[in-house]
């Protein structure tokens, strides 16, 4: 990084968009800031009171005119609207083929976490050229994920996942910053996005951590007795979990949504939430038994479920951490 | 506005030395202390907001000295927390949002409309008491330990994390928005009620017009952000989940109810100084305002349009995209009246007769920042920018230039062209021509480095910095020392002009307008007999009852 910079590195083709914008916005403000500063220096030096007795004629207002200034900033502010909303629904929209990462906010550090098992504390390694989509929850109050190299920035809430996308095209090591005021150390809650080649990052990849999230998943879906309901056989009493991903869910109030992140957490915390239909709400809550890393595992595992992967149910494991307690049904 | 017999007013109408006028009606410190004047009501405000917008500066100076290195040179991180929130609480809620109604819409809005006091002069007596006692409150929060979270008071950083005396500084604003309830109540019963004969609303001067919308958005938002003060402290207290979402909350709703008052209340603080910026340009160029109507009604679509437009403070805060969608585009849309409104104080000075006394000279200061300001909106208000820029200095400098570069020098402005009429004395001029340009060059070199900065992606409300901002910030610094003599000045030489200033006499400007055809400092009762209006203002220029 040089020492004065004026204006923040382009890593993303995201940021070269941006930046196109705004310079066409300083253009068109560097206009009217000419045009109005022209205008009171032109008009101070050419109509400045001479006399004391100076009385002008009155000006008589020409409606023309009136609509012309507002006629003429209309179009152009639309115009800025829509290039700036098409920007907007680039960033909101990942592409299909991203890399997820799992990232948990906390007072006052970020934590990743690769699908491939990888886990990192305010360092996030990812491949150039690689979509790359973050999936975001705080474990305490609101953080932003900001990069200014990228030119993207989310904000990071507790009990709601976020998400953020972004492609680098450039390697190198970036600002992450916490944008959103969090407390104490929060101008410390930095960190770098460190951008290799595809090359080294697969090195860097296949180097550390144990087991994939998935299998850390797998281990925990046993440990949590998940597995004594939702077995996938014919004792089952709780849903198949298999294939659900991304597929629509039927509940029992005649709804249907989608299983994606936000469900699967929502019905491990809070499982009366959304019940799904021809089941009984018998789900205890994992609420302070697990934490959004553990959750974020358990959802990589449920999401790399194929018919027939369920694990068998282990008679010799221990009871459930909590029995499920019956509940009147409405 | 003229009335039919005083055109122009001169000196020969000065008034006898033996009337009494409204300062020396009474003495003693129960006579102001009780007092119902609308006008000694607006010097109690005046001296009260003095004191907090040098105690929010003591806070800003102390945080721009600890930004001049990137690991600070100050402050610890708690400490350098507490004091940027409060130069914000104090800023806002005590000092910008009464400024231009309380003091100078106190003392004019009467007298503009040719009354004799406010509709309801004891309410106006109670609002200046509610203001107290929530700054005291607030004051008694800050000097018992200070508040951390932020002027936003964001959930649930505010409710479950924050160790600081969260209730008291927000019971503090709690109760000081009564105040601006009452204010905004009295200010439009009055404008509806209290009009002098042949007083029309098209023959209002455009302050009344910007002091009405005002009052609007003070009567309509103001509670809303009582009710989300107190839904915070609910849960701050008693543990009842509506933000939190660890009891059951959502962190999001506070943002929405926040900023549906925030948001509006930037108007609070703008409008009223576009007021005074409609009145001080027309009478130093010595002419009729250009479109008169069309300034009036951006005035009320200011104020209609800034309630719909809050959400974009959340394009970041994880809301739709169809909602980030319409708030952008009303964002936009809001943007044209205030554009009109710089066209039109620009073209007033077409073939005029201007002169550079302060007040202009502040003036001039305003249209110039305001648009920087304005245009730096179009910057944030696009969403795709926004994201890059959101919680940056790019922010920071963008609403300091409205708030600072726009309202306060249209309160200077207004302090410097209406202190003849509060006080009877005239202001030193040389000293007022030195100040303004020594706060223009200050205020400049204090924010245009926070855009670069900001750009680069340094986030607001940092302690810390990467080393490479050090630069800018150091300018930023370097012209906070600048303003702050800038600011200072004024509070010398506006005090020293009580005593020796030159007497001022009714009307030093020669301006059009109610309020100057009437002794300096007014009567108590303001008009010996109750004027009768006969045409439009600003009567400036030759040719007769030219509407603009």
């Amino acid at each position: 990084m040089d020492s004065v910079p004026l204006f923040p590195e382009q890593a993303t083709a995201h940021a070269e968009q941006v930046d196109a914008l705004f310079f066409f916005l300083l253009l068109v403000s560097g206009f009217f800031i000419a045009l109005i500063a022209g205008l009171l220096v032109y008009f101070s030096i050419k109509y400045r009171r001479r006399s004391d007795a100076d009385r002008p004629a009155a000006t008589a207002s020409s409606l023309k005119l009136e609509l012309t200034w507002f006629l003429i900033p209309l179009p152009i502010a639309l115009f800025i609207y829509i290039w700036g909303a098409q920007l907007y629904f680039s960033w909101a929209r990942p592409p299909d083929d991203c890399m997820e990462i799992y990232v948990v906010g906390k007072q006052w550090m970020w934590k990743f976490q690769h699908l491939r098992g990888q886990r990192e504390i305010n360092e996030l390694h990812v491949s150039v050229d690689q979509p790359v989509k973050l999936t975001m929850i705080s474990q305490d109050v609101i953080h932003s994920f900001f990069v200014p190299a990228f030119r993207i920035h989310q904000d990071v809430l507790p009990g709601r996942y976020t998400t953020v996308w972004f492609q680098a095209t450039k390697p190198g090591k970036y600002h992450l910053f916490c944008s959103q005021y969090c407390g104490t150390d929060h101008s410390r809650m930095v960190g770098t996005v460190i951008v290799m080649e595809k090359r080294d990052f697969e090195i860097w990849l296949a180097a550390g951590g144990d087991g994939s999230m998935a299998a850390e998943g797998r281990k925990l879906f046993q440990k949590l007795q998940c597995v004594t309901c939702h077995s996938a056989d014919a004792r089952a009493r709780a849903p198949v979990l298999e294939d659900l991903f991304g597929a629509a869910v039927h509940l029992k109030d005649g709804r249907t949504v989608q299983a994606d992140d936000g469900y699967l957490r929502e019905s491990i915390l809070d499982p009366d939430a959304k019940i799904v239909a021809g089941f009984q709400s018998i789900m205890p809550s994992y609420k302070g038994l697990i934490d959004e890393e553990e959750i974020a595992q358990l959802t990589a595992f449920i999401k790399s479920l194929r018919p027939g992967q369920t694990p068998r149910r282990n008679e010799e494991a221990e009871p459930p951490l909590a029995l499920p307690i019956p509940r009147k049904t409405p | 506005m003229s009335t039919a017999t005083l055109q122009p007013p001169s000196e020969e109408s000065r008034p006898a030395p033996m009337e009494v006028n409204y300062l020396d009606v009474e003495y003693g410190v129960k006579s102001w202390l009780l007092t119902t004047d609308h006008k000694r009501i607006a010097l109690l405000y005046l001296i009260s907001i003095t004191i907090m917008f040098f105690l929010g500066g003591a806070f800003i100076a102390v945080v721009r000295t600890h930004l001049l290195t990137p690991s600070g040179a100050l402050l610890d991180a708690d400490t350098y927390n507490k004091f940027f929130t409060m130069h914000g609480i104090i800023m806002v809620f005590f000092f910008l949002i009464p400024a231009v109604p309380a003091v100078l819409g106190n003392f004019l809005l009467p007298m503009m409309i040719g009354a004799k006091d406010l509709a309801f002069p004891r309410l106006n007596l109670l609002s200046w008491y509610l203001y107290m006692f929530g700054a005291a409150f607030t004051l008694w929060a800050v000097l018992s330990g200070g508040v951390d979270t932020g002027w936003t008071f964001y959930t649930p950083y505010s409710t479950a994390s924050s160790h600081t005396n969260v209730i008291p500084a927000a019971l503090g604003i709690f109760i000081t928005g009564f105040s601006s309830i009452l204010t905004g109540l009295n200010f439009i019963v009055t404008t509806h009620r209290m009009r002098a004969p042949g007083l029309t609303w098209f023959r209002l001067p455009l302050m009344v017009w910007s002091l009405y919308a005002t009052s609007i958005i003070m009567l309509l938002g103001t509670p809303v952000l009582a009710c989300t003060i107190l839904l915070l402290a609910i849960e701050r207290t008693l543990g009842i989940g509506i933000f939190d979402p660890a009891l059951g909350g959502d962190p999001i709703l506070f943002q929405h109810l926040f900023w549906f008052y925030s948001h509006p209340a930037v108007y609070i603080m703008i409008l009223p100084g576009m007021g005074v910026i409609s009145e001080v340009i027309p009478c130093f160029s010595r002419k009729n305002i250009y479109g008169y109507s069309f300034v009036a009604f951006s005035s009320v679509a200011i104020a209609v349009f800034g309630f719909l437009v809050w959400g974009h403070h959340m394009f970041v805060a994880g809301q739709s995209v169809f909602a980030a969608m319409v708030f952008s585009l009303l964002s936009y849309l809001v943007a044209i009246p205030s554009a009109i409104k710089v066209f039109t104080w620009t073209a007033t000075l077409y073939k005029g007769s201007i002169a550079f006394d302060t007040p202009m000279l502040y003036a001039f200061g305003f249209i110039a920042m305001f648009t920087v300001g304005g245009l730096t909106g179009l910057f944030l208000a696009a969403l795709g920018l926004n994201v890059h820029v959101h919680d940056t200095y790019f922010v920071i400098a963008h609403f300091h230039f409205i708030m600072v570069g726009g309202m306060v020098m249209a309160y200077m402005s207004g302090l410097h062209f209406w202190w003849p009429k509060m006080t009877g004395r005239m202001y030193p001029e040389g000293w007022g021509r030195l100040a303004a340009l020594i706060i223009f060059v200050g205020f400049v070199l204090t924010f245009l480095p926070q855009f670069v900065v900001g750009y680069l992606g340094m986030p607001r409300r940092s302690h810390h910095y990467a080393p490479e901002f050090q630069v800018l910030n150091v300018m930023s610094t370097a012209g906070a020392s600048i303003l702050s003599v800038g600011y200072v000045l004024p509070l010398v030489y506006l005090i020293w002009s009580l005593g020796y200033g030159k007497l001022a006499g009714p009307n030093p400007w020669k301006a059009t307008g109610l309020e100057w055809q009437t002794p300096s400092p007014p009567p108590p009762d303001n008009f010996a007999v109750t004027p009768t209006v006969t045409e439009a203002p600003y009567q400036y220029a030759k040719g007769v009852n030219v509407v603009g």
